[in-house]
């Protein structure tokens, strides 16, 4: 397929701190201090190559801790999970890789509520972060394999006696052609035959344990599928759906869709289409024209995941896990990591009511809550312009709008104004910057993107 | 000297414990019976119509947002819906000085020392006893028509374990292995699927009258359930703070989806948290339930409690049952004359109160309010100015559809005393339970109450 063909429009206007800001936030979770700063200074096309193909994996910073500074045991105690990932998240240097690690735990979304199984959600979690901007059937092809899969959506119960048809359903619905989309329930039965033959092991005290296909259980019959007959088994499943015409454009539109709120023109659509199949559904070159797309950049904004939202405040104040709230915290925002709300993942357009947004004030108070200034002690400016400065600080200087800057001066100049004595003027503005720093996080330039 | 038992302090640790785990009991003395509902998963859920944040309990595979529609549903129906509100005297509160038998020559026999004086406020169906001193408030509701008294109430060969005893009336049957409250069964059986809110505990964890094995329930997880806390600011500094909620959300006007919803949701928020800071108490002191009585100012939080359960009744919250503990201590196994004193007095007070604001309310003939006890204490009083536990004891059915009149009987204490020295039983409980539900629900108690027909039924509503 000539290159020509599949060509989609590059963002050619300024890329300064602001852009790389946004890219870093919708591709990661925010940039650290100064890190946007750094990351203007690459241009576009060196930015996105820095994320698609980043150096060596570290962690900055200090390892991640429970209250008592005991280390995290995240196959074990529950919500270390959450905070082991959260962890990875905050101090990663490749952050496209853990944000790509997060859509395909939105895509393929399996809960630790049916898998029971803290172990097996972080084996998925290598599976994904392994294969994050691969190839898709590659991928596809170890989900359906995968044993928290298996155990979520009774991938070792379907057996040649006693079809289940689960896996097979979502695999067309929710994981590779969208619902009504070129197959029918025929499809889905047929689907569920192919897709028999996986059984675990049980025992007392260690739980489901060696998965594995077994040649007895699966139906060796002849299947017709999409209209094709064959001796089908799971790895035909998986490719007849990867190469089924509906496929590609499910997938780009899916895609797109957790980088940027509205959706591509037709032409992008139809040349990232043409261009993933030609990849042979390679992954990278895909979210590379995402990421470099002018939609991203002049586009709307994007509510942030309420774990993007955690992790880029905590990144943003130069603070690690030292705390086991992260878990409920973001649980009462609508993201408790492994815990999707069910086999469709997060909803995307509703992370944000009246509960979620005091969810988003606690978490915004629980970084703030480790460094208040004391006004007995610390002697704060009283100048509405330096306070609101100050309080930036502490988030790594992020920008913000002139219409939010305004609304916070207005609030500093009337809060200052309210001290009407002496030891009002000394201590106010130490609150003052305290508050300032709990509105940033909460305003709409922090809370989107 | 603690003046409650071991066992009461260590029975009420072990339902916090329980209560916090929200699974299993810590291994106690065998033949305990285990609380009812301690199998039931807890799920923590923002009730986001009424912004109650609610524990709600035997939530099973419904989905949380569920409920909000659940809840909305059962509202429309609310207004005509009976509510019935469990009061529980905790520890076994002492029947016979509640209503003491002054003129019984065997009284001051048995009570040298904590006889009541015989002159005060006299209990018009009954010229032998009188209200303790501390119960005026009860005995004006008497005096009203709005209280039926049961003196003695309880059940043959009763248990003196406060855990023991508490479990078999929480269960409705005296039966240790029952897992399920009395209320909680009705609810099984005529309430909703989808809203926690027709069985509710006000003390924040699951009153085991309410445990359910279906139906959800929920507990009010404390004072302060939609609260914008802001560390390290105070004062008109966080005043001027929440003002800004809405404006600072709204600052980049709505534009796009994104902005729209963080500016629309922190209006919202900004909204909700000032009309819940009545419930949130915080810096607003007075009356934060727009009460039309005044209720006893107290440190304790059950005025308040009940205060509240007023407005979320007048606000058409779809209650039904509704548990909560009374103020005080009634394990008055020593220093009995103040505690029981303190106990009565702030209970009955906030009582007349609570009947007062719904009569104002205009909700008064919706709802019937039982006080009862785990038992009563002994006849004859003990050496350190107080009573151990006893049998039968005494309840209360407050209402203004209450018959009034009261049930049962306190024989002269010559023949009132088992051989034990505890009071014999003239109503068993489940006559009560089962007439309640079928009189004041209008629902067959064999559907909660096993055995409903051996037991006799009482006139309770008019």
């Amino acid at each position: 397929m000539p290159q020509t063909a599949a060509r989609t429009p590059v963002y050619r206007g300024d890329f300064g701190p602001e852009q790389a800001e946004r890219l870093l936030w919708r591709a990661g979770f925010g940039p650290r201090r100064g890190q946007a700063e750094a990351l203007a200074k690459k241009g576009l096309d060196g930015a996105v190559k820095a994320l698609t193909a980043p150096g060596r994996q570290r962690f900055i910073g200090p390892r991640p801790r429970d209250e008592r500074g005991r280390p995290l045991a995240p196959r074990d105690a529950w919500g270390h999970d959450h905070l082991w990932w959260l962890d990875r998240m905050v101090r990663g240097n490749r952050p496209l890789m853990e944000r790509m690690t997060l859509v395909w735990h939105d895509w393929f979304a399996t809960s630790n509520e049916g898998v029971g199984s803290q172990n097996l959600m972080i084996r998925q979690n290598a599976l994904f972060r392994r294969y994050w901007l691969g190839s898709f059937q590659q991928l596809l092809l170890a989900v359906t394999r995968d044993p928290a899969m298996l155990l979520w959506l009774s991938g070792t119960e379907n057996s040649k006696w006693a079809p289940n048809e689960n896996y097979a359903r979502e695999l067309m619905e929710l994981f590779t052609l969208g619902a009504g989309r070129g197959y029918t329930e025929r499809d889905v039965r047929e689907q569920a035959r192919a897709l028999t033959g996986f059984r675990n092991s049980w025992k007392e005290g260690i739980g489901p344990y060696r998965f594995r296909f077994d040649r007895e259980r699966h139906d060796v019959g002849m299947k017709r599928i999409f209209g094709r007959r064959g001796r089908f088994d799971w790895q035909d499943a998986c490719r007849l759906c990867v190469r089924h015409k509906s496929h590609p454009s499910f997938f780009v539109r899916k895609l797109w869709g957790y980088f940027i709120p509205v959706a591509p023109p037709r032409a992008t659509q139809k040349a990232l289409e043409r261009r993933y199949v030609a990849g042979r559904y390679a992954v990278r070159p895909i979210v590379s024209a995402i990421l470099q797309h002018p939609l991203l950049y002049e586009g709307p904004r994007m509510v942030k995941p309420p774990i993007v939202y955690t992790a880029g405040l905590l990144r943003g104040a130069g603070r690690g896990i030292d705390t086991e709230s992260w878990t409920w915290l973001c649980a009462n925002a609508g993201q408790q990591l492994f815990f999707p709300p069910n086999v469709a993942g997060w909803n995307d357009d509703r992370w944000l009511d009246t509960a979620t947004y005091l969810a988003r004030w606690d978490i915004a108070g629980r970084v703030t809550r480790n460094e208040t200034l004391d006004p007995g002690k610390v002697q704060a400016p009283f100048d509405a312009d330096k306070l609101l400065d100050r309080a930036l600080a502490f988030w790594g200087n992020p920008r913000l709008s002139p219409a939010t800057r305004r609304v916070l001066l207005a609030y500093t100049r009337r809060a200052l104004a309210t001290a009407n004595q002496n030891w009002k003027r000394r201590s106010y503005p130490a609150l003052v910057e305290n508050s300032l720093r709990h509105l940033i996080a909460v305003s709409p330039d922090l809370q989107t993107s | 000297m603690p003046t409650c038992c071991n066992e009461f302090s260590r029975s009420s640790l072990l339902r916090q414990a329980v209560a916090e785990a929200g699974a299993g009991l810590p291994a106690i003395e065998p033949g305990m019976p285990i609380p009812a509902g301690t199998g039931l998963d807890r799920r923590s859920f923002v009730l986001r119509s009424t912004g109650l944040a609610l524990a709600v309990y035997g939530a099973g595979a419904l989905r949380l947002p569920l409920f909000e529609e659940g809840v909305l549903e059962a509202a429309a129906a609310a207004p005509s819906q009976p509510v019935l509100v469990s009061v529980f005297l905790d520890g076994g509160v002492d029947s016979l000085s509640l209503l003491a038998p002054v003129s019984d020559p065997d009284y001051r026999r048995l009570r040298p020392k904590l006889a009541l004086p015989d002159s005060v406020l006299a209990f018009t169906e009954d010229a032998r006893l009188r209200w303790h001193p501390s119960a005026a408030s009860l005995r004006t509701l008497h005096l009203e028509g709005k209280l039926t008294v049961f003196p003695t109430i309880g059940y043959t060969d009763a248990d003196q374990s406060h855990f023991t005893s508490r479990h078999y009336w929480e269960v409705g049957a005296t039966n240790p292995g029952l897992r399920t409250g009395w209320l909680g069964r009705y609810l099984d059986r005529a309430g909703r699927p989808d809203n926690p809110l027709q069985g509710l505990s006000l003390d924040g964890e699951l009153a085991p009258p309410l445990a359910t094995t279906r139906a959800p329930v929920a507990a009010l997880r404390g004072a302060d359930q939609y609260r914008f806390w802001a560390p390290g600011v105070w004062g008109e500094v966080e005043r001027e703070m929440m003002e800004t909620l809405a404006p600072l959300g709204n600052a980049r006007g709505r534009g796009d989806r994104a902005l729209a919803a963080i500016g629309h949701t922190s209006t919202q928020a900004a909204r909700l948290r000032s009309q819940l800071a009545v419930f949130n108490g915080g810096s607003q002191p007075g009356n934060r339930f727009g009460s039309p009585v005044p209720y006893p100012e107290h440190r304790s939080s059950f005025p308040q409690r009940l205060a509240g359960l007023a407005a979320m009744l007048a606000a058409g919250l779809p209650l039904r049952c509704v548990a909560l503990r009374a103020y005080g201590m009634y394990d008055t196994h020593a220093d009995q004359p103040d505690a029981l004193a303190q106990g009565l007095k702030l209970t009955g007070d906030t009582l007349l109160a609570f009947q007062r604001d719904i009569e104002a309310r205009g909700l008064a003939d919706r709802v019937l309010t039982l006080v009862w006890s785990e038992f009563g204490r002994r006849g004859e009083e003990n050496g350190s100015d107080g009573t151990d536990h006893g049998a039968a004891g005494v309840a209360l059915l407050m209402g203004t559809r209450v018959r009034g009149q009261m049930i049962g009987e306190l024989p002269r204490l010559h023949d009132a005393l088992d051989r034990d020295g505890n009071l014999k039983a003239s109503v068993d409980y489940r006559s009560l339970y089962t007439s309640l539900l079928e009189q004041w629900f209008d629902f067959d108690a064999a559907g909660a109450i096993p055995n409903a027909r051996k037991y006799r039924r009482l006139q309770l509503v008019k």
